[in-house]
C-alpha cells in the first residue's frame, strides 16, 4: 500500500491524510471546491506543529522528523482516485452525501481497493450494498484528533470479507494504529454508549441534580476519565451530540435513546459547546 | 511590557480555571488543571495576542507550562523581532 485515497478535507479528513504523511505514505485528499482544500492545508500544517508540540523528545532530545506533507495531492477531480491502493471517506454523516459518493468510487477505484467509512453512526452494510463490492467494503470510526489517537473503532459489515478486515489492520498498523474490530450496529460500540451517558448527564443538569462541573468532576476524580461527559459534549458540539442522539433513536425506536429537552433547546439557542464558545462551558 | 505580558497570559488561563489559583511558575500540567488539548489553545493564543508565529524549534511544551515560560517565550520572540526589524 503506497497511496491512499482521502475523501473529505474537514477535520477527520485532514488528521487522516496529516497521520499518512506523518508515517510516509501519499494520499490523495479530495473535496468538493478549492477554499475547502486551502483551510485543509492551513489546518494540516497547524496540526503537524502541534503534533511536535506535543509529541515527547527522545531520550538524547531527538524528535521523530517533521512530516513530509508534500506527500498530500490536494484535489477537487475525483478520477484522480484512479491509481489509489486505498480508500478512506470522510463525507459528513449525512445519508444522502455519503450514499451518492459510493457508486462514485466503485465506478473510478480499481475492483481489489478497499473502501474505508469513517463514520460513528451510519450503517457499513448498507454503504457496501451501494457498490459491487461489498465484501471489500468496512468502516473505520477514527477519533479526533487522528494523529493523535491511538486506536480505531473497525465496523465489519454483514459481507466484509476476513481478507479485507486485514488490509484495513495493516494500513492502521503503519498509522501507529491499533483496530479494536466490532460488528455492524446502530452507533457501533462507542456511540452508543457515549451519547447515551452524554444524553443522560444533560437529563442530570436538566432535573437540577447536580450542575455541570460537577457532573464532569464525578467523572474525572472518582473515574479518573480525562474529560467529564460534557466537556466532551463540548468538545464534540452539541449539535452532532443531538443528531447521534437522533439517529440511534430512530435506528432502534426504543425511548431510551429518546433525545434530553435541555440538549434539544441548546441547541436551538446556537449553544454548540466550543465551537459557538458556549455550551456547558463558556471559552473565551 | 513584560508585567503586562504576564498579567495576560495570567488572566487567559485563569478565566478558563476559575476555580484554581494559579502562581506564575506552577507548572499547569503537572499540577492537573491543563491537558494536552489546553496546551494547543495556548499556542494559539500567544501567536494571536503577540502577534508572531511560535517558531518549530520553540514548540516545546516546556515553554507552555508557566505563565513565567510563556513570558519568556514571548520576550525571546519580541527580541528576534526588534532585532530582525532593527
Amino acid at each position: 500500500m503506497k497511496r491512499i485515497g482521502v475523501i473529505g478535507a474537514g477535520v477527520m479528513g485532514t488528521g487522516v491524510a496529516q497521520n499518512l504523511a506523518a508515517v510516509g505514505l501519499e494520499s490523495v485528499l479530495v473535496d468538493v471546491d478549492d477554499a475547502t482544500l486551502e483551510r485543509a492545508r492551513q489546518q494540516i500544517q497547524r496540526g503537524a506543529r502541534m503534533s511536535r508540540l506535543l509529541s515527547p523528545a527522545g531520550a538524547n532530545g531527538a524528535r521523530s522528523p517533521e512530516p513530509n506533507l508534500d506527500l498530500i495531492h490536494y484535489t477537487t477531480d475525483y478520477t484522480e482516485l484512479g491509481d489509489v491502493d486505498f480508500v478512506v471517506e470522510n463525507i459528513t454523516e449525512k445519508w444522502d452525501l455519503k450514499s451518492a459518493i459510493y457508486p462514485r468510487l466503485d465506478a473510478i477505484c480499481a475492483p481489489g481497493v478497499v473502501f474505508a467509512a469513517n463514520t460513528s453512526a451510519i450503517s457499513i452494510t448498507r454503504l457496501a450494498s451501494l457498490t459491487t463490492r461489498p465484501e471489500r467494503v468496512l468502516g473505520m470510526h477514527f477519533m479526533n484528533p487522528v494523529p493523535m489517537k491511538p486506536a480505531v473503532e473497525v465496523i465489519r459489515g454483514w459481507h466484509t470479507s476476513d481478507e479485507t478486515v486485514r488490509t484495513a489492520q495493516e494500513l492502521l498498523a503503519r498509522m501507529g494504529k491499533e483496530g479494536i474490530v466490532v460488528a455492524d450496529a446502530p452507533g457501533f460500540v462507542s456511540n452508543r454508549v457515549l451519547m447515551l451517558t452524554v444524553n443522560e448527564a444533560v437529563y442530570l443538569v436538566q432535573d437540577g441534580v447536580a450542575p455541570a462541573a460537577d457532573v464532569d468532576r464525578v467523572f474525572k476524580s472518582c473515574f479518573g476519565h480525562p474529560m467529564g461527559p460534557l466537556e466532551t459534549a463540548d468538545l464534540i458540539g452539541l449539535d452532532t451530540i443531538l443528531h447521534s442522539v437522533e439517529v440511534l433513536y430512530e435506528s432502534f425506536n426504543d425511548s431510551k435513546y429518546r433525545p434530553c429537552p435541555l440538549l434539544r433547546k441548546m441547541v436551538d439557542a446556537g449553544l454548540y459547546g466550543r465551537k459557538s464558545g458556549q455550551g456547558f462551558y463558556t471559552y473565551s | 511590557m513584560s508585567d503586562d505580558t504576564r498579567a495576560t497570559i495570567r488572566q487567559f488561563i485563569c478565566g478558563r480555571f476559575p476555580s484554581v489559583s494559579i502562581s506564575d511558575t506552577d507548572d499547569i500540567f503537572a499540577i492537573g488543571v491543563a491537558t494536552s488539548l489546553f496546551a494547543m489553545e495556548l499556542v494559539i493564543f500567544v501567536e494571536n495576542t503577540f502577534g508572531f508565529q511560535v517558531p518549530n524549534e520553540e514548540l516545546e511544551m516546556a515553554n507552555f507550562r508557566s505563565v513565567e515560560a510563556i513570558a519568556a517565550l514571548v520576550a525571546r520572540q519580541s527580541a528576534t523581532v526588534a532585532g530582525g526589524t532593527g
